[in-house]
C-alpha cells in the first residue's frame, strides 16, 4: 500500500464552518477529510469509519446545531475530529446514546435523517469518543480514530 | 449481480454510470433513513431508497456504497445526478415500489446487508 501516513512530519489539519439547515453542503467537510485520508494511503476500512463518524457529527450540527465547525487533525497514528456547535445542548446523554432515540423534527425525518442512530454510530466507529455538552450553549464531540490498527471492526 | 442485471430486474434506467461495468453487487440496504444506511450498509452494497435528495449520494460516497437505486420513479434532480457523476456512484431510477424492487432482487439472489454480514461472520 502507498502509505504516506508513516512519512508525514507535521500534523495535517483543516477546519470547516457548518450551518444549521444547510443540507446542500451537508457532508462536504467529511468528504474533503475522506479524500485527504485516501491520499495518505490510510487503510480503507479505517477511512470508512472516520468518514461515517464525521458525517453523522456534521449532520447533527446541520439538524440541531445553529452554527458550528468541524476540525480534524491527522498525525502518524490517529485522526482527531472535533465537531463543535452552538445548539441547544443534549439534556440527557445516556438517552441520546440509545439507538432509535431522536429529537429531530418531522421535516428532518422526511429528508432521511433523525433515525436516532447518529451518536451510537459515531461511538461504534470511534476508538475514543467524548461528548461535552452545556444546555443552552452547545455541544462538542471529540472523535479519535487510530490509523494504524487493522480497522476491520464494523 | 451486475448493474446491467439489476436494471433488467427492476425495469430501471441508469441515470449516472459510476463504475457500473465493473461492479458486482452482493448485498442491499433498503431504507429511507440515511443514518440506518450509515449504520447497517456494508461496503460495496446497493442502497435502495425512495429519497431523491443529494444527501443520498453523499451517504453513498462516505459509506463506500457504489450504487443507489431510487424507487417509485421519483424525479432525480440535476444536482443529484451531477453529484453521482462526480462521486462515481451508479444511480438507477426504477418505477417499482421499494417493496417490489427489494422483492424482485431478493428473488434473483441478492440479500440484505444483515444476511450478508451473518454469512461472512
Amino acid at each position: 500500500m502507498n502509505n504516506k501516513i508513516e512519512r508525514i512530519n507535521e500534523p495535517i489539519e483543516a477546519s470547516f464552518q457548518l450551518l444549521e439547515g444547510d443540507f446542500a453542503n451537508a457532508g462536504a467537510a467529511s468528504s474533503a477529510m475522506k479524500r485527504v485520508l485516501m491520499d495518505l494511503g490510510v487503510d480503507e476500512d479505517i477511512i470508512r469509519r472516520a468518514a461515517i463518524a464525521a458525517f453523522e457529527a456534521e449532520m447533527n450540527v446541520i439538524i440541531h446545531g445553529v452554527a458550528g465547525s468541524l476540525h480534524y487533525i491527522i498525525t502518524r497514528d490517529h485522526i482527531l475530529i472535533t465537531v463543535t456547535d452552538m445548539g441547544p445542548g443534549i439534556p440527557n446523554i445516556e438517552l441520546a446514546m440509545q439507538e432509535g432515540y431522536s429529537t429531530a423534527p418531522d421535516w428532518v425525518r422526511e429528508m432521511g435523517w433523525g433515525a436516532g442512530m447518529g451518536l451510537p454510530n459515531i461511538k461504534k466507529n470511534s476508538d475514543e469518543f467524548n461528548i461535552d455538552t452545556v444546555i443552552g450553549e452547545g455541544t462538542t464531540l471529540e472523535i479519535k480514530i487510530l490509523l494504524n490498527d487493522r480497522g476491520e471492526r464494523r | 449481480m451486475k448493474i446491467a442485471d439489476i436494471l433488467r430486474v427492476v425495469e430501471g434506467r441508469l441515470i449516472a454510470k459510476g463504475m457500473s461495468d465493473s461492479l458486482e453487487i452482493q448485498s442491499v440496504c433498503g431504507s429511507d433513513m440515511m443514518s440506518d444506511a450509515l449504520m447497517y450498509a456494508l461496503k460495496g452494497a446497493l442502497l435502495i431508497t425512495s429519497l431523491n435528495q443529494t444527501q443520498v449520494i453523499r451517504t453513498a460516497e462516505l459509506a463506500d456504497i457504489p450504487a443507489v437505486l431510487v424507487v417509485l420513479g421519483k424525479p432525480i434532480s440535476q444536482d443529484m445526478m451531477s453529484m453521482a457523476e462526480e462521486k462515481n456512484i451508479a444511480l438507477i431510477s426504477s418505477p417499482m415500489s421499494l417493496f417490489t424492487a427489494c422483492g424482485k432482487l431478493y428473488e434473483h439472489g441478492l440479500r440484505s446487508c444483515h444476511e450478508q454480514q451473518n454469512r461472512e461472520d
